[in-house]
């Protein structure tokens, strides 16, 4: 049996060390110059901040003629696709407000801060500023180094270029964000002309020196002391939970190798080369355990695999695990896990509940608003009217002309709506009609009576809405 | 305290919390430090150009001169331009014109809302819906003619009805007599009217003001229109003085409208709202703001 680790080259082992000095714990006194190691976590970051292209390229997809998805605040109107949802429907944003909540909740439950890795928009666009920097700079050493040198004109070329790339993204940030709001290809005329709304002209700049500020300058400032999810997070994690953590019954106790000796069993398989923390984006140990500052990005599984390769132990040390497995107790299957279940069951309604809503929108609605002052008057032929005024919201492009239909009490007589009533689009339309009863007729206080609206659309579509209401006669 | 610090050498205050979380010693960052001396210029700066200090009765006014009435003066000026493109039409067309016009009596309505609530809701009830002694106005009973025409003539002079009291006219005999038939004749919507009721209607001068037929109509002119002096229809479904009846309608009788020195008399007076010749052809509404009320009125329900 072995009495020692297998050992490292010795040129191995002074690079491993060589930079060690450098790479100390956040405490939020310095910029984090972030080491940048290729490896399995680092591709997949890569591949899910690529999400954010749709941000960017979204707005110029056509449907139908017409911008795919445009919030156009202007007119009350919202176009998904083939869908146009009015301020109307709007209760389905706060199912989507509970989905995107909940689809956070269940995230983290099972693989812990996997959005703020991965997916969060201040972790890629900080990860997008700091790629610049390092084409631009160069590595962590030589960055920390230019901070510290005397301003040359070689130094203000190079940082004047980086903060022109920076404030260039946050201009495209802020431009993209403005044309899911507006018919994206127009603005790019109007918005350079000067012809553009002034709320454009100030969301965009508030965007570009949001990002420029936020992605250049606070970077994991943001996650450590603004982030409110960052946390709540805390509270949706438990034993089972799956996040990137340093084994340390094999680590400890951890011990630098040294060159040219093999390493003692008694030590761990750490050798505290801190390459974790060095490739760290917001500068804590992931040795200390879970923790507030740990956005669950994995950099530090790709670092630490990456030494434990070139010192021959095996890989893992730092690794995606729960506390049960360190614990020693079998991993649950996540759906045995009740947290699981009651997040989809809210997932579900939430989601049930918006394609309910996207499946049974009208295309007319009516509102009908019976006249309270007078509830209803007597006319001189000893009938009984009342006033009503109807709503009619139509929400299709094209101009409807609506026609209104009553039943109810025998002797009926529906006075206003001879001929159909023209409802512009996207919009309500109120219309105020009357409704004569013989008194005779009238054989209680309140007499239901049903409102039915029809039109056809140019296409030949048939639309139909109703709306029940009341005919007040005089007390009995 | 200090001495336990597992994070020595970091410039921490020695407050550790759950084993990691510290209280740092770093000072403000330095763009926090800008921002607050940036709003203590702020600060003075606004105290220059807004009013601010007080001192004496009236704070400094501010070396901008802005207040709050200026600004809302400006406010409301620019409402009345954009108002003004509807008003010109009004001032030139008549309020039949108007409700022709979909548009424009959508904006005279909702203008005349607020005229309605202000000079005629304390009698009329909102809506037109009426109260005790006082017309409705969303019915189609119209004691002076319900044309937009006839209306704005009644906003415009003022109404004043007459009935003579005929307390000491009539026999109580009579008076009961008369009472019934004009109950009956309401019922009936004028078809069903006693024969004694009928001579009486006819012999005893209710027919000088009601009309031969009892509706109120003195002449029916080729038009449609027609003379009145103002007195009720009793061919209708509609009581002038609430509740009806035959009671209510011998009170009526007996006492009269707008009698001097019959102290239960009825009241009905309608003020002058255009040019009040008893008080220097003073106007408490102008032509625009009556030919909008016209128009609301005549929409309530029974404009003809």
């Amino acid at each position: 049996m072995n009495t020692s680790k297998p050992s490292a080259a010795p040129a191995t082992v002074d690079a491993l060390y060589d930079e060690a000095v450098h790479w100390h714990v956040n405490t939020g006194g310095e910029t984090i110059h972030a080491k940048r190691l290729p490896g399995r976590w680092r591709t997949i970051k890569w591949l899910t901040a690529s999400v954010w292209l749709v941000f960017f390229l979204g707005p110029y997809v056509r449907w139908d003629g017409r911008q795919a998805v445009l919030f156009d605040i202007p007119n009350r109107q919202y176009h998904l696709f083939g869908v146009t949802v009015l301020p109307q429907d709007f209760w389905m944003l706060s199912l989507l407000l509970l989905f995107f909540a909940i689809l956070l909740a269940v995230a983290t439950a099972l693989v812990g801060r996997v959005w703020c890795g991965f997916f969060c928009f201040q972790t890629v666009w900080t990860d997008l500023f700091t790629w610049i920097e390092e084409r631009l700079e160069g590595s962590p050493p030589q960055r920390r180094k230019l901070d510290q040198a005397p301003l040359t004109l070689a130094k203000l070329r190079i940082k004047a270029t980086k903060h022109l790339l920076w404030l260039i993204i946050g201009f495209a940030t802020g431009f993209s964000f403005v044309s899911w709001f507006t018919v994206a290809p127009d603005l790019w005329g109007e918005f350079f002309t000067g012809q553009a709304n002034s709320v454009l002209y100030f969301t965009v700049a508030l965007f570009t020196v949001g990002t420029y500020g936020l992605a250049g300058f606070l970077r994991e400032q943001v996650c450590f002391w603004l982030c409110p999810y960052a946390r709540i997070q805390g509270v949706m994690l438990d034993k089972s939970t799956v996040v990137p953590t340093y084994d340390e019954r094999r680590g400890e106790p951890r011990g630098r190798l040294q060159k040219g000796a093999a390493a003692p069993l008694s030590l761990g398989d750490c050798v505290d080369c801190n390459q974790c923390v060095a490739v760290c984006p917001t500068g804590i140990d992931i040795r200390h355990g879970q923790q507030e500052g740990c956005i669950t990005c994995a950099l530090c599984i790709d670092a630490c695999n990456s030494v434990m390769d070139k010192v021959g132990r095996p890989r893992g040390l730092v690794r995606y695990a729960s506390l049960d497995e360190f614990e020693g107790k079998p991993a649950r299957a996540f759906f045995k896990r009740a947290r699981v279940w009651v997040y989809s069951g809210i997932l579900m309604a939430a989601l049930g509940g918006i394609f309910y809503g996207l499946s049974t929108l009208d295309a007319v609605d009516l509102k009908v608003l019976h006249e309270r002052a007078p509830l209803f008057v007597t006319l001189s032929d000893g009938s009984v009217q009342n006033r009503y005024t109807l709503k009619l919201l139509n929400k299709m492009p094209e101009a409807l002309a609506v026609r209104i239909d009553v039943t109810g009490p025998a002797g009926l007589k529906l006075i206003g709506a001879d001929a159909p009533i023209a409802v512009a689009p996207g919009g309500v339309t109120p219309a105020e009609v009357f409704i004569k009863v013989p008194r005779a007729n009238l054989t209680r206080e309140q007499e239901p009576i049903r409102f039915r609206v029809e039109t056809v659309r140019p296409n030949g579509q048939v639309i139909r809405a109703e709306r029940t209401s009341v005919f007040v006669g005089p007390p009995r | 305290m200090a001495e336990n610090n597992p994070f020595p050498g970091e410039n921490n205050t020695g407050h550790v919390w759950d084993g990691n979380l510290r209280e740092l010693k770093n000072p403000p960052p330095r763009w926090w430090m800008l921002a607050f001396w940036a709003s203590l210029a702020f600060w003075v700066g606004y105290g220059i150009l807004y009013p601010m200090w007080p001192i004496g009765q009236q704070p400094t006014p501010g070396i901008l001169g802005w207040s709050q009435i200026k600004e809302y003066q400006e406010d409301a000026a620019v409402l009345t331009a954009k108002r003004a493109k509807f008003e010109d039409k009004i001032a030139a067309m008549t309020p039949a014109e108007i409700i022709a016009d979909p548009g424009l009596k959508q904006y005279t309505l909702a203008a005349a809302k607020v005229l309605f609530g202000d000079n005629c809701r304390a009698c009329h009830g909102t809506g037109g819906a009426g109260n005790p002694g006082f017309p409705v106005l969303a019915d189609d009973d119209w004691l002076y003619g319900g044309t937009p025409a006839k209306i704005q003539e009644t906003i415009t002079g003022g109404r004043g009805g007459q009935m003579t009291a005929h307390e000491k006219v009539l026999t109580a005999a009579e008076i009961d007599t008369l009472a019934k038939w004009v109950v009956q004749m309401h019922d009936t919507l004028g078809k069903g009217g006693s024969e004694e009721g009928w001579t009486l209607f006819k012999t005893k001068g209710c027919i000088a003001c009601h009309g031969e037929k009892a509706n109120g109509h003195l002449v029916d002119l080729p038009n449609g229109e027609f003379v009145t002096l103002g007195a009720a229809n009793l061919t209708d479904g509609i009581w002038r003085y609430e509740p009806g009846g035959y009671e209510s309608a011998k009170y009526t009788i007996t006492y009269g409208v707008n009698q001097p020195g019959v102290p239960q008399t009825r009241i009905a007076v309608m003020p002058v709202f255009g040019p009040d010749a008893t008080h220097g052809n003073q106007a408490k509404l102008g032509p625009q703001e009556i030919k909008k009320l016209v128009v609301y009125v005549h929409e309530l329900g029974g404009g003809q």
